[in-house]
């Protein structure tokens, strides 16, 4: 099989960058080193292409009212500049996906009433959402464009993120909340930034024409973000106890089992694909929840490690990871609800040994 | 990426190397710089006791990175005599000097004809692509 290249593979292998397969894609795993390359983002700043994510944009009357039933959140808390993470929900309440939802602009903004929303999902479901998206859509008036393959998607992140940005664009940086975004001129191109990202720092999203993105990509470079891969990408999110789909949740795994239950605006909104689940739960509680743990020893424990309590089988390793910055395992695990509080002592399977282990508090690490 | 592979030492396609530098049959095992590279940051290095019996190709410990697990291949058959207790203490200092302090045990070698089938520096350097 071809994989596909982002506007950005001849860029990245250039700088030296070791390649891997991704969803169908050839991405960069790591160019000087997941440590040296995580301390970047932590303390100055990185650059990702993660041109290979899924991005929609849909155009039409109602759109949000649309998206409304399809994920648990309250879509109508946007305001036009604006984005929210959330998910979209199967009707047994697992999770599809999970993604940002822009409002580029709203029935009042745009002046015709209508709509245009910007979503950003994941590389290897963009497919199957975008299924799902046009089955849900179909008769609405409202249309999908599909723009993975034709934009592309860099990632700016860490404390100097800012600083090195604003050089290249009017666009006011600091003044840009926390997931507000715009449209606006970057190197003289237009270009879409928001202020999102996936490694627990402050940081931009910026969205280009492939062009404008390698020239962004070796300008901002040059001034010092130092290049990253997938591999940093991973111990960062986990560190933030971001979740990563197709492996700390999935289709058979519900927001509130998730740690994820903040997404969820049962009394705020109608109904919605999976509400009923979603209700039960909350009357009934969920029997088994993602908590954060560190690892007593040096074993990492990895994805699919039984989690034991004395003895027995109690939950399921889904993430895990030496932490760059602490310097010790951390792993995420789907557990039994009553042994899902922190401070509570419990094992890891380590290919037949167990191994100390700890429920800490989520995130691991949080930016000063 | 080019890396070192000493030609006076001995290579199994599982990337452990073995030097024969002395005539008492003893081997010195470690992993190699190109597996070291590919693996990353170790973390966790499991070894033998010192007077366990190890076998040829059988497994005698575990190296664990950031990125994976790989068992370790004894490249012969004999007698732990002594395991490298500093890398234990600090795995992640392996890849420093793989060839010299980064060695892992060393082994009374039953027969030394056991390295007669593995690779030499340039066998393997072709099978891992220079």
């Amino acid at each position: 099989m071809t994989l596909l290249q982002t506007p950005l593979y001849s860029a990245c292998v250039e700088q030296k960058a070791r390649m891997t397969e991704f969803a169908g894609w050839s991405m960069p795993v790591q160019f000087s080193g997941i440590k040296q390359e995580h301390q970047a983002v932590r303390q100055r700043a990185g650059l990702f292409d993660i041109s290979h994510m899924g991005k929609f944009e849909l155009r039409g009357p109602g759109v949000i009212a649309a998206l409304q039933t399809l994920v648990p959140s309250n879509l109508g808390r946007l305001t036009q500049g604006q984005a929210q993470y959330t998910v979209l929900l199967n009707p047994e309440g697992g999770i599809i996906d999970d993604l940002i939802v822009y409002l580029k602009s709203s029935p009042v903004g745009s002046g015709t009433g209508l709509e245009t929303v910007a979503l950003i999902v994941n590389a290897a479901t963009t497919d199957k959402d975008k299924t799902w998206l046009l089955e849900h859509l179909a008769g609405t008036g409202i249309e999908l464009v599909d723009e993975s393959r034709d934009r592309a998607l860099i990632s700016i992140q860490g404390p100097a993120a800012a600083a090195l940005l604003q050089p290249h664009t009017s666009l006011e940086l600091n003044a840009l909340g926390r997931f507000a975004h715009r449209d606006t001129a970057l190197l003289g191109q237009m270009a879409w930034v928001a202020r999102t990202g996936y490694t627990g720092e402050d940081g931009f999203e910026i969205m280009t024409d492939p062009d404008t993105a390698l020239a962004l990509w070796q300008t901002l470079t040059e001034a010092g973000a130092a290049p990253c891969g997938l591999g940093a990408r991973d111990t960062l999110r986990l560190e933030a106890a971001m979740a990563l789909y197709g492996q700390d949740i999935d289709d058979t795994t519900s927001p509130p089992e998730a740690g994820l239950g903040w997404l969820v605006h049962l009394d705020e909104k109608g109904d919605f694909i999976g509400r009923s689940v979603l209700e039960q739960q909350r009357a009934e509680g969920v029997s088994r929840r993602l908590v954060g743990l560190a690892m007593t020893g040096r074993h990492i424990a990895r994805h699919d490690y039984p989690v034991l309590y004395q003895g027995d089988r109690v939950g399921t390793i889904t993430s895990g990871t030496l932490a760059p910055t602490l310097n010790i395992p951390i792993a995420l695990a789907y557990v039994a609800a009553p042994l899902a509080k922190v401070g509570q002592v419990l094992e890891v399977e380590v290919r037949g040994e167990p191994q100390g282990a700890t429920v800490v508090k989520r995130p691991f690490y949080r930016a000063k | 990426m080019a890396f070192e592979y000493p030609e006076t030492l001995k290579y199994l396609d599982s990337h452990e190397y073995a030097r024969t530098d002395d005539d008492e049959g003893i081997v010195t095992v470690g992993i190699t710089a190109f597996a070291l590279d590919q693996m990353g940051d170790i973390v966790f290095l499991e070894l033998p006791e010192i007077g366990d019996s190890l076998e040829k190709g059988e497994k005698f410990g575990t190296v664990e990175s950031v990125k994976a697990v790989e068992e370790l291949k004894s490249p012969v058959s004999g007698e732990v005599l002594e395991r490298n207790e500093a890398l234990i203490e600090a795995p992640e200092q392996i890849g420093d000097d793989p060839y010299g302090d980064g060695w892992l045990v060393k082994i009374r070698a039953t027969d030394l004809d056991d390295l007669d089938d593995a690779l030499t520096a340039d066998e393997y350097k072709d099978q891992v692509g220079g």
